[in-house]
Formats: structure tokens, sequence, C-alpha cells
């Protein structure tokens, strides 16, 4: 059984709904970005990966965007280059996740600048910040765009104003010598 | 240079390698660097190497070695090591590694942490990844962190608080005051998270839920705010203000009425503004107004809202959209039960979506149209359901060939006659044999609503042919009986055809004259004349004079008859219109089928993937495939319970379907089932042993000498697949030896294209006992994949042994 069985977790399963994972993943099968929200490991979380990137492949451009995988409902959508996919319950809706992961390339987007792959590839560590900030848990947390924007730069900002204080008590060391744009 | 760039410097070198190996090379490296830095203790760099191993992490390559990195970096006090640290954490740890116990106290400092960007870390990786043990230990932080704090921190801790509650249920009473609370928040993250908590304590528990019930007046006032409010820019999609609030209290509102008429009726209204007010020509609008549809049909809603949600999906059916067409059909099947009527409205939107492209719309088209299957559309349903099974992807065969039988399993006996009329009748020399004459008449009276369109068909097949004799037979008893309904002229799904009243007797007559029916076939067209007399109006009189005329045939039987009709003509008219009544609907008595013995066993290996439908599909409706396996003059064995395949290969079930219903052409010799006792016999100069699944063994007396006996078996194949592995078990007295020769092929091929012979030789030299022998048992593969095996009890005695 793959995913994590949504009946075994819950102890009624009516109205069971939670987000399971996501996967961001380029034309070519590789992945980019891979948040879980439930616990599985490696072993499996590489084997839903490597099937379900290519089933999702598979599928024809005009294809409806709901696909039924294993026990799970996956909500996918092709951005550019990279597929946005998520694995939800069954009582989710669909739509809304598909409005979900709208507003996760829109946040991106407003952060990088007309984001590309290449922003993603090259600074992942950036967009799981950006998704942290937008869902907990697999829920949104924040439904404010602007909100979430904010928070992400004031982090960014006391990270650079920490990293600045602390490079400063190393200033003189041989390893420090590098200039600081 | 800021630390990014080191990341994205190896980066950018993994990317420019060549080939697998040479980025493995790289890789490696890149490692042995990374854990060089690791080793090197707190240098700063420590982020920059982590964030590099996550990389390669997701790349796919082991990153174990940072487990014990991420725990040291998330305890460092530098805002930016804790941040990559607990990235780190979520990727690398889950807690089922050891390691993720050690973040449990840093974890519970950085809760309480002065800056809310340091408790937001330790919040998400909490909500993330934390165990059942995890939760326990800090969900009074959480519930602390609820009541008082600032919004952005009450968003993520009211999440956490969720994820605690489904990783350890016991937990929500702990949560239950302060959700309440924060209803009255009016922060939309917060009112968010707090919609979801208050969902997740009713899920778990009904007392909450009865608790909760109380909060209806306020959801709806919220709900309506945000339908009604003016344009707020923060939080609007497409014209809808805040989505994904709305679509969450929507939610909760469907359990909270559920099942509960005060809070059904508490929020009748909102749920008809909402349904009427929101624009849906984008995805916003669309998800409010499915997840509203779904509330409607989850509650105690008046009718005419139902009436309203079931015309929104209607709506949605029509939409140009494939994903909403695809979600009205799941919300159409949620309540294709419920309120049936109203979705088979939209029925032929419904069964034209079965063409669309994409699998998953076809999916869901199946499962509504199977589910709208019934009495009164069935024919038309099934039809367009066969027509779907030749042309549908593999995956739904099965489900489509089995939701086909359900259907035939509750109209059983008229869909067994139709699929037969229609698809076997349609087959060049429909095949029908002679004991099935009554069981097709039986079958025919029981289905009444398709008197008209049997009549008709069968009519017509009449006119064609007259060669086949139970066909013919079948034809004119119901002509006799439905005369009437023949003559009216139209009948659904047939092309209407004109019949007069002439152009049946002319047909009738054609059978009576004809040399080449049968005595009992003409039989039935002079009791089928006969009966028309009551069921026409202007040609009685041609009727007499044909009934007088056969008065006088040489037949027996058709003499006897047209004097007792005469008879009903002259002195017993008054009583001719109840003696020619419409027969009664008969019963099915006794299995009029040969097939009463079990044959053995019949065993079959586990060949690939033998799907568990396929057997219930040939298993489950066995009397009523039996019926149309006899129908169609199939084969003679019964479906078993097990498995078995009859002469067919093990394919998907839809060719099994397709086969049953008109591929058994193969002509069979003697149908007469062995009888399992002993059989003494006469030896006949060759007499059949064995006759069953295509498979055909007889013995040829050759000659006899006072010590010897040779006989041949000969063996022929009738299937569609060559029988290979054709062993054969006899066993002889004590005195009597048998040699049996090597036999003339090791594979009888299909189609009856060739036999195999084997002498056998029993030498009986002291001729005291009777060189008889007895076939024990028998076994044979069939296309190399199925193996039959069957007891035999069937006992040889030369001619000058007395049994």
């Amino acid at each position: 059984m793959y995913g994590v069985n949504a009946s075994d977790r819950h102890s009624c399963s009516w109205l069971v709904s939670q987000m399971q994972f996501m996967l961001l993943f380029s034309r070519q099968g590789k992945l980019r970005l891979q948040k879980w929200y439930v616990p599985l490991s490696d072993k499996e979380k590489k084997k839903i990966t490597r099937e379900l990137v290519q089933t999702v492949l598979a599928r024809k451009p005009k294809m409806c965007s709901f696909l039924e995988w294993r026990d799970l409902k996956i909500v996918y959508k092709r951005y550019a280059s990279l597929y946005f996919c998520c694995a939800i319950e069954d009582q989710d809706n669909e739509l809304i996740t598909l409005e979900i992961i709208h507003r996760y390339v829109e946040l991106l987007d407003k952060y990088f600048g007309s984001v590309c792959e290449l922003d993603i590839i090259f600074n992942f560590e950036k967009a799981y910040f950006i998704l942290d900030e937008f869902l907990l848990g697999g829920e949104a947390q924040e439904t404010s765009k602007k909100n979430v924007l904010k928070a992400i730069e004031q982090a960014d900002l006391l990270q650079e104003v920490r990293r600045l204080c602390f490079l400063k008590a190393f200033r003189g060391q041989k390893h420090f010598a590098e200039q600081y744009s | 240079m800021s630390p990014s760039v080191r990341l994205q410097e190896m980066i950018r070198v993994i990317r420019s390698a060549r080939t697998q190996g040479e980025e493995r090379g790289i890789i490696q490296r890149e490692c042995a660097d990374i854990r060089a830095q690791f080793r090197q203790g707190d240098n700063g760099e420590r982020s920059h190497s982590l964030a590099k191993l996550l990389y390669v992490h997701m790349l796919g390559y082991p990153a174990h070695f940072g487990q014990m990195e991420c725990v040291r970096l998330i305890a460092s006090p530098r805002y930016n090591e804790k941040r990559i640290g607990y990235l780190g954490a979520m990727m690398l740890l889950d807690e089922k590694q050891d390691a993720s116990l050690l973040i449990t106290n840093s974890i519970k400092n950085d809760l309480s942490h002065s800056s809310q960007y340091v408790q937001s870390l330790a919040l998400c990786t909490l909500a993330c990844m934390g165990s059942a043990e995890m939760c326990r230990d800090l969900a009074p932080e959480i519930e602390r962190l609820l009541r008082a704090s600032n919004s952005y921190i009450k968003k993520k801790a009211t999440l956490c608080a969720v994820h605690i509650i489904r990783k350890v249920p016991e937990l929500a009473e702990l949560f239950t005051p302060s959700a309440r609370t924060l209803l009255s928040e009016k922060n939309h993250g917060v009112l968010h998270g707090a919609v979801v908590l208050i969902t997740e304590l009713c899920k778990r528990n009904p007392d909450t839920l009865d608790q909760f019930r109380k909060t209806v007046p306020e959801l709806v006032q919220i709900m309506k705010g945000l339908v009604t409010s003016s344009y707020s820019p923060e939080h609007n999609v497409a014209g809808i203000s805040d989505p994904f609030l709305q679509v969450r209290i929507l939610r909760l509102l469907r359990i909270l009425g559920h099942n509960n008429d005060t809070a059904s009726d508490a929020m009748n209204d909102l749920l008809a503004q909402v349904a009427t007010n929101t624009d849906s020509s984008k995805t916003a609008g669309s998800a409010v107004l499915y997840e509203t549809v779904l509330t409607i049909m989850d509650i105690n809603s008046e009718s005419g809202l139902r009436v309203l949600a079931v015309n929104i999906l209607g709506r949605f059916l029509l939409n140009n959209d494939r994903n909403i067409r695809y979600i009205s059909m799941t919300s159409l099947q949620k309540i294709v039960q419920t309120d049936h009527n109203a979705v088979q409205r939209h029925r032929g939107t419904i069964v034209d979506c079965l063409k669309d492209q994409d699998t998953s719309v076809k999916r869901r088209a199946l499962e509504l149209s199977l589910a709208l299957v019934s009495a009164v559309n069935i024919r038309s349903m099934m039809k367009e359901l066969l027509i779907f099974l030749s042309f549908c992807p593999p995956e739904l065969r099965s489900q489509t060939a089995s939701g086909i039988f359900n259907a035939a399993e509750r109209y059983h006996q008229s869909f067994v006659l139709h699929i037969y009329l229609d698809v076997h009748l349609s087959q060049a020399g429909g095949d029908v044999r002679d004991e099935t004459v009554p069981n097709l008449i039986q079958l025919i009276t029981t289905a009444s609503e398709l008197h008209c369109y049997t009549v008709h068909k069968l009519y017509r097949a009449l006119v064609k042919d007259i060669a086949q004799q139970s066909l013919v037979q079948v034809a004119c008893w119901c002509i006799g009986e439905y005369g009437d309904l023949l003559l009216k002229g139209e009948c659904e799904e047939i092309e209407p055809l004109q019949v007069t009243e002439d152009d049946v007797l002319d047909a009738l007559e054609t059978v009576l004259q004809s040399h080449m029916s049968s005595p009992a076939t003409r039989g039935f067209a002079l009791t089928a004349t006969m009966k028309l007399s009551t069921r026409i109006t202007d040609n009685v009189d041609r009727i007499r004079s044909i009934v007088s005329i056969y008065g006088s045939c040489i037949d027996l039987e058709l003499q006897q008859r047209a004097v007792e009709y005469n008879a009903l003509f002259k002195k017993y008219d008054h009583m001719r219109a109840a003696v020619l009544e419409r027969m009664p609907v008969m019963d099915k008595n006794s299995p009029g089928y040969t097939n009463g013995d079990t044959p053995g066993e019949i065993k079959e290996p586990d060949t690939s993937k033998p799907k568990p439908v396929e057997a219930g599909l040939l298993s489950e409706p066995a009397s009523q495939v039996c019926d149309l396996l006899d129908l169609l003059g199939g084969t003679d064995t019964p479906l078993q319970p097990s498995p078995a395949p009859t002469s067919t290969p093990t394919t998907t079930s839809s060719a099994d379907l397709l086969d049953l219903l008109g591929g058994l052409e193969t002509p069979h010799s003697s149908t007469e089932m062995q009888k399992h006792c002993c059989v003494y016999v006469h030896v006949v100069p060759t007499v059949s042993v064995y006759e069953k699944n295509g498979l055909s063994l007889k013995i040829q007396y050759d000659k006899q000498t006072e010590t010897e006996v040779t006989v041949s078996l000969i063996a022929s194949n009738s299937t569609q697949n060559d029988i290979t592995s054709f062993t054969l078990q006899a066993a002889v007295p004590k005195s009597v030896q048998l040699q049996m020769k090597a036999p003339s092929g090791n594979v009888i091929p299909a189609h009856g294209l060739g036999q195999v012979t084997q002498t056998v030789l029993l030498n009986n030299p002291n001729k005291a006992s009777l060189p008889c022998f007895r076939f024990v048992q028998l076994s044979f593969l069939l296309n190399l994949s199925a193996l039959f095996m069957h007891k035999l009890d069937y006992t040889f005695i030369p001619p000058t042994g007395q049994p």
C-alpha cells in the first residue's frame, strides 16, 4: 500500500481530508521539490515519486487535472516546464487544491520575479521556505498573498542581519577574507 | 559573496556533468567535503554545507550522515543556521528516525523564543514531522500559543494543534476550549486555521460535534460577510473573497448540519445565497460552488435547495472545462442513489462523456452510467455499455464487464434475451439447439417488456431464412403468441417495418409448406397460424382455409391438429378466443440443461494476475450465464464456482464476455455428458469415452485374438487452442497387461485440424479374466496454461466379455 492509508490514520474515515504530499518535477521527470506531510520511509517516498512522475508525465495535454492513483486523488498542473503535483485524500476538494497550487506559483513568481525552473533549482531552499510560509501540515496557513510575502521578506532580512553580525565577529580570519555584497 | 553562491556553484557544477558517472564522482567529492566541514565544528560554514547536502539528497543520493548536523544546527543560536537546520530536519528526519527525538528540546525552547520567526520554524517543523511522542511533549506549549500570541503565531499554532490531534487523538480535549474562542478572530489566517481545527475536533468526537453545533450562526455570519463583502484586494481571487476560507467553512457546516434539522435549517438561507450568487466562471468560484453543492446534499436541506444543487451540477456537466465536468460527475455519483430521478435527467450527457478522451472522465462516466441503469432504460444503456466495452481502455474493462453483469442480474431475464436477440441472431447461422427451444420460449414469456421487440426480431429472422429448425420453431411460437404486437408495426429500438396480416400468414405458410421444415416445426407453424385467428381481424378466412387443408395431411400429428382446430372454428367457436388466449408466464422448472454432473476437479494454475473480478464475473450470475450459454449452444460444462474458463483462453474479461456472448461457434459432436457411474457398454466399432471442454476421446476397436485385444485411442480437439501434455491413466485387472504404444503426436491441434492416435494393447495370456481396462484419470494442458484434470470411470470391455 503506497502512501499512508487514510482510514488507518483516522478513527473515523468519514470526511477524511489532508494533503499527503506535494511534488514538483520537470518534464524529464527530475524532482525539484518534495514536501511530505505523512511519515514514510525514504524507500517508499522514492517508489511513490517514481511511479507518480511516470503516471503524470504519461498524461496528454488536454486531459483533466485530476486522476485517481492508488487510494489518493492526484491534482496536478503544468506551469511552463514544471509539473506541480499534490496528493489529496478522498473528501478533499480538487478544485480548491488547484487554487492552492496556483497560489503557490504566484508566490514564487512574486518572490523571484517571473519565476522559471532555474530559479527553483538554484534556490531550492527558498522555494521550501516560501512553501512553509504558505502551507503548514498540508493546510493553508495564510490566505493573503501579501502576508506570506511579507513574512518571507522579514525572515530573509533576519537571516541577512544575523549573518552579517556573525561575520563581523569573524573579521580578520583567513576564512572570511572574501567580500560580501 | 553571499552564502548561496557556494551552493549555487556546486549546483552548477553538478548540472554540467555530462554522464551519470561524472555526476556521481562530483557528488562523492562534494559529500567528502561536506563531511569534513561537519567534523570541523562551528565555523560559519555549516549551514552552507547542509544546504549542499540537502540538494544532493534531492537528487536521490544518501544523506543520512547529515542528520546529526541538522540537530546541531537547530540548536544553534543563529537564525540562518536554525532555518536550514529545521529544513534539513523536515527533509532528512522523520518520526521513524531516532534522531528526531533529539530535536524535541530545541523545538520546545524555540517555541518560546523572542523572535516570532524562530517560533515559526519550530511550529512548522512540528506540524510537518512531529511524532506522537513529540506531540505529547509539546502539546501544552502549543495550547498556550493558541491562546496568547500574535496572529502570525496563532495561525501556525492552530494548524500545529491539528497535526497533534491527528497524531494523538486523545489530546483533542486539550484544544477544544481555545478553538471556540478563535472563531471570533478577524485575521483570515487564524480564522482559517480555527475552522480546520474545529473540523478536526468534530470529526473525532460526537460530543464535541454537538458542542460546536452552537457555532453555526457564527459561521453563517462569517460566510455572509465573505460573500457579500466589498472588494478586498488582499483576499480576492478572481472575484471571490477568500475562497480557501469559504470552502473550509462550508465543509465544517456540512459536518455540523449532517443529520441535524436545527443546524440544517440555520444554514439553509446562506447556502441558497452562496449557490445563487457565486460566480463560477473561474476555478475559485467553481470550487466554492462545488463545496456548496456537497454540503447541500449532505445535510437535511429543503427540497428546493436540493433541486438547486442538482441544477448546478447539471450546469457543470455542460461546462467546457473538463475538470468541472469531472467534478460534476463525482458529485452526481454521490447523490445518484438519493436523487435518482434528478440525475436521470442528465443521463444523455453522462453517456456522452463515455466517449471523452480522458480516462479519468471515462471512469466517472462509467460509474455513473452503471448507477443510472434502470428497468426503463436497460436496453439502450446496455447497448451503450456494450459499445463502450469494445473500445474502452484496458484498465476499465473489468469494471465495465462486471457492471454489465450486475445489471444483468437485476434485470436478468430480459437482458439475457435481449443480448441473445441482438448479438447472436445477427451472426450468420444462429445456432439454436433443440433442447433450448423450451428454455428460450420460457425466457421470452417472462421478458414481457421485450415481447414486441422479440417478435419483430424473430419475424425478420424467419423471413430471411427458415433452415434453422429450432429458430423457426421459436419464431413461429412468438408470432403466434404476439402476432398482434408484430402487426402494430412500430417497436422501440428497431426500424419500423410495416407488416401486414398477409405477410405474416405468408411467412407461416412458407414454413408449413417447405420441405426443409421438420414435422415438429410444421406443428409449431400450424398452431401459430391458428392462434393468429384471434389476433388478426381481416384474414380469418384465410386461416380457416389453411387449417382445413391440413385436415387431410399425411402427417398424423398435423392432421390431428388441423382437425381439432377446424372443430374450434366450427363447433366450438365460442371457446376459440379463450382457448387461444395469451400464454401465462412460465415458471422455470428444474434446469433444463443436461449439465447435472460435476466433472471432477478442474485445476487451473494461477496465470499472470487473474483478476478477482473475472472470477466473480464468471461464477456469480452462474444461472443466468448458464441460460446464456445454453441458448447460444455453447459448451457442455456449466460454469463452476472455480474460475475455470471453458474453451476460452484466459485473457481479459471482456474477451470472456464477448466470447460468452457470441464466440462459441465451435462445432461440437455429441452433447450428452458422461454420467459418472461405471458404464459398461457393448463395444461398437468406435465409442466415445470423453466429450468435454472441446476434447473428444474415442476408442476404436481394432482386432482381437485369443490373448490380445488391440484398440486405438483417437483424440481430437475442437477448441481454439492446442492441447498438449495429454495423459491418460488406466487401470487393468491383475492378470491383464496393458501396453500403450507411442502416440502419433504430442500436440492435439486446435479446431479439429488433426487427431492423435494411440494404439493400446491388452494382453491377456491367461485368458482367465476379462481383458478390460478402466480409465481412471485424464489430464491435459490447454493452450499451455490451463490444466484440466478429470477423474474418469469408464470401463472398456471387448465384445466377447460380459459385464
